[in-house]
């Protein structure tokens, strides 16, 4: 395993610590402002400094890494899962479910951006986590049926699959216990590389107001509170910091989901 | 029959269905997006205090007192789901049909039609995304080519690394720290707004950050690739120089499918535009869309320009489709 990946993985080992323990590593009310707090740069009484409106950014953070990973497990679970069903059907049936799914919701999936149609869901459907949710399994389960669709149609055409079927295995049990297994190593790429995407689409939402709505401490919304030209002049750490967490997580699912492709593709490995 | 699949504009003829097949739905789901705000959306634009006379007569001017599909599944009185149908007069065959006559309804708020305000907008966004584009190429070629070309030594691992950041750091991290170091501390650039071209770096930059990392990638493992291949060793070998081997054949076959992720890379272009287009106050469509549109609950104009930005992302993605087509003829016989 490649040093990178080592690194992403000891990143996300930390914010999911982290996350489970953050009552205790926050310092302070994640909600409690005090005026004459405001812009205070980061000291030991304040990690990270404060917002415009005292907010103490160390503690935000913290509980921002909740969020952030509690949606982006939640979408990536539930896209994987939808995903890999349809996907498989799609491979070892073809026929018309193939082409419904392949012919028609791949390309018109994949023919439009996908935050678009989040922005666009969640424009009509209102702000809030478990819309944002929704919106981003929408556009995420199509990846991953297509990632399984192909490598479905690989594996059942291997020998051991003809054995099964020779032997008198029904479908169900060839596709779950002999074709699936065989099939999903490239769904942890995607998976790894899937959380990256959900974090980051679920800070873009909320930057642009349509997803997690403020006080919660989502760095989305942290970096939009702390964007103004006045909040930028006085207290740029109230931008850098949640900026930096954003930037860390997704460099460090980047790397995993890098690390694991190469490693699942040797001749990638030489590169 | 078989002689028609087979014929060379079979690919095209393809192509062209799957592109009235996307539009088609695109469309439908435009339209039918409105059903999913929750409550009456005359309602949530006139407000609680309309009379009733406003609220009747702005449901008939924008169809919404008209039924919004062919047939619906409406509750009776006593709870039971029926089967009701409402014939061709209904939202939806009127917004199709409108929109065959250049029409995309008239704004809830401003009065003004839909297709106005996106004619304002459209050419400043395309603006922003061709420099996001041009930036990017600029930076990716170089900066690519020089990785690939010193392959595992220091140089190739500190392009890797900054085209890595430049992958994990989103638009609206990098556009406010622009801001910050370029506006607020050096005051060399403008903030926000529209111009002259002074105000165009920025976003462009911003816009172009991702793209420009994700093409570094591309053009290296691409010049690596190449570098490897027979022809090389034939050109180094009747004695051109590095230069000439690297930017006159690599550069050439290595950029095939570099051409492909730009028109990939051109739908998450717009789509990124929107932020992009919110940090710098940038007015293009997807200033247009989020704060007129989502902003003000005018649905109208969040319908059209979501369906603006998707059609010219699904065109977008033609082009490249042929123009890739073009600059390799092996696709074209396969």
């Amino acid at each position: 395993m490649n040093r990178l990946t080592v690194v992403g993985l000891i990143i996300v080992v930390i914010l999911v610590l982290v996350a489970i323990l953050a009552p205790w590593i926050a310092t302070h009310d994640v909600g409690a402002t005090n005026l004459s707090l405001r812009y205070l740069p980061p000291s030991a009484q304040h990690f990270f400094g404060t917002d415009s409106t005292g907010r103490d950014i160390f503690s935000r953070v913290v509980f921002g890494a909740r969020i952030s990973l509690k949606v982006g497990i939640i979408v990536v679970a539930v896209s994987a899962v939808i995903g890999t069903l349809l996907g498989a059907l799609a491979g070892y049936y073809s026929g018309w479910i193939d082409r419904i799914i392949s012919g028609y919701v791949f390309n018109v999936f994949l023919a439009f951006p996908g935050l678009l149609l989040a922005i666009a869901m969640v424009a009509f459907l209102g702000a809030g986590l478990n819309k944002l949710i929704l919106a981003l399994c929408i556009i995420g389960w199509v990846g991953y049926a297509r990632l399984i669709r192909g490598q479905v149609l690989k594996v059942r055409e291997y020998d051991f699959v003809q054995a099964a079927r020779a032997l008198g295995a029904s479908d169900a049990r060839i596709l779950l216990i002999h074709i699936l297994p065989n099939a999903i190593q490239p769904l942890i790429v995607q998976a790894s590389l899937g959380m990256a995407g959900a974090v980051l689409s679920e800070a873009a939402l909320s930057f642009l107001g349509l997803g997690i709505p403020p006080p919660a401490p989502s760095w989305g919304v942290m970096i939009e509170e702390a964007r103004d030209l006045s909040t930028l002049q006085s207290a740029p750490h109230a931008l850098i910091f949640p900026g930096l967490a954003i930037a860390l997580t997704v460099l460090a699912f980047n790397f995993i989901g890098d690390g694991l492709r190469e490693y699942l593709d040797p001749r990638q490995r030489s590169r | 029959m078989r002689s028609f699949f087979k014929h060379k504009f079979f690919p095209i003829l393809r192509r062209f269905a799957i592109f009235l097949l996307v539009v088609w739905t695109v469309v439908s789901l435009v339209t039918l997006l409105i059903e999913l705000v929750p409550g009456d959306p005359a309602v949530s634009v006139l407000g609680e205090q309309a009379t009733p006379e406003q609220f009747e007569q702005f449901r008939e001017k924008h169809g919404l007192d008209r039924p919004p599909f062919f047939f619906s599944i409406p509750r009776d009185a006593a709870g039971d789901r029926h089967f009701q149908w409402h014939g061709a007069k209904n939202r939806y065959t009127e917004y199709w049909l409108a929109l065959l006559h250049g029409d995309m309804g008239r704004s809830f708020r401003t009065d003004r039609p839909v297709i106005d305000l996106i004619k304002e907008r459209y050419l400043a966004t395309i603006e922003l995304a061709l420099a996001a584009l041009m930036i990017a190429v600029l930076i990716a070629i170089p900066l690519g080519v020089v990785a690939g070309k010193n392959k595992g030594t220091w140089i190739d691992n500190v392009a890797s690394f900054v085209a890595l950041i430049g992958i994990s750091l989103p638009g609206f991290v990098i556009g406010p720290l622009l801001v910050y170091v370029f506006a607020v501390k050096l005051d060399w650039l403008p903030p926000s707004g529209r111009f002259d071209w002074s105000y165009l770096i920025l976003p462009a930059v911003t816009l172009g950050a991702a793209l420009s990392a994700i093409l570094t990638r591309m053009v290296r493992s691409s010049v690596i690739e190449e570098l490897g291949e027979d022809y090389v060793r034939t050109a180094r070998a009747k004695g051109l120089s590095e230069t000439k081997v690297v930017y006159k054949h690599v550069l050439k076959n290595g950029l095939i499918p570099v051409v492909t992720i730009l028109g990939l890379q051109l739908g998450v272009l717009l789509a990124g535009a929107i932020i992009t287009e919110k940090i710098f106050g940038w007015p293009g469509l997807g200033l247009l869309l989020v704060e007129d549109g989502i902003g003000k609950r005018d649905y109208r104009v969040v319908q059209g320009c979501v369906l603006v930005i998707s059609i010219t992302y699904i065109v977008a993605n033609m082009l490249t489709d042929m123009v890739y087509r073009w600059l390799d003829p092996r696709i074209r016989v396969s």
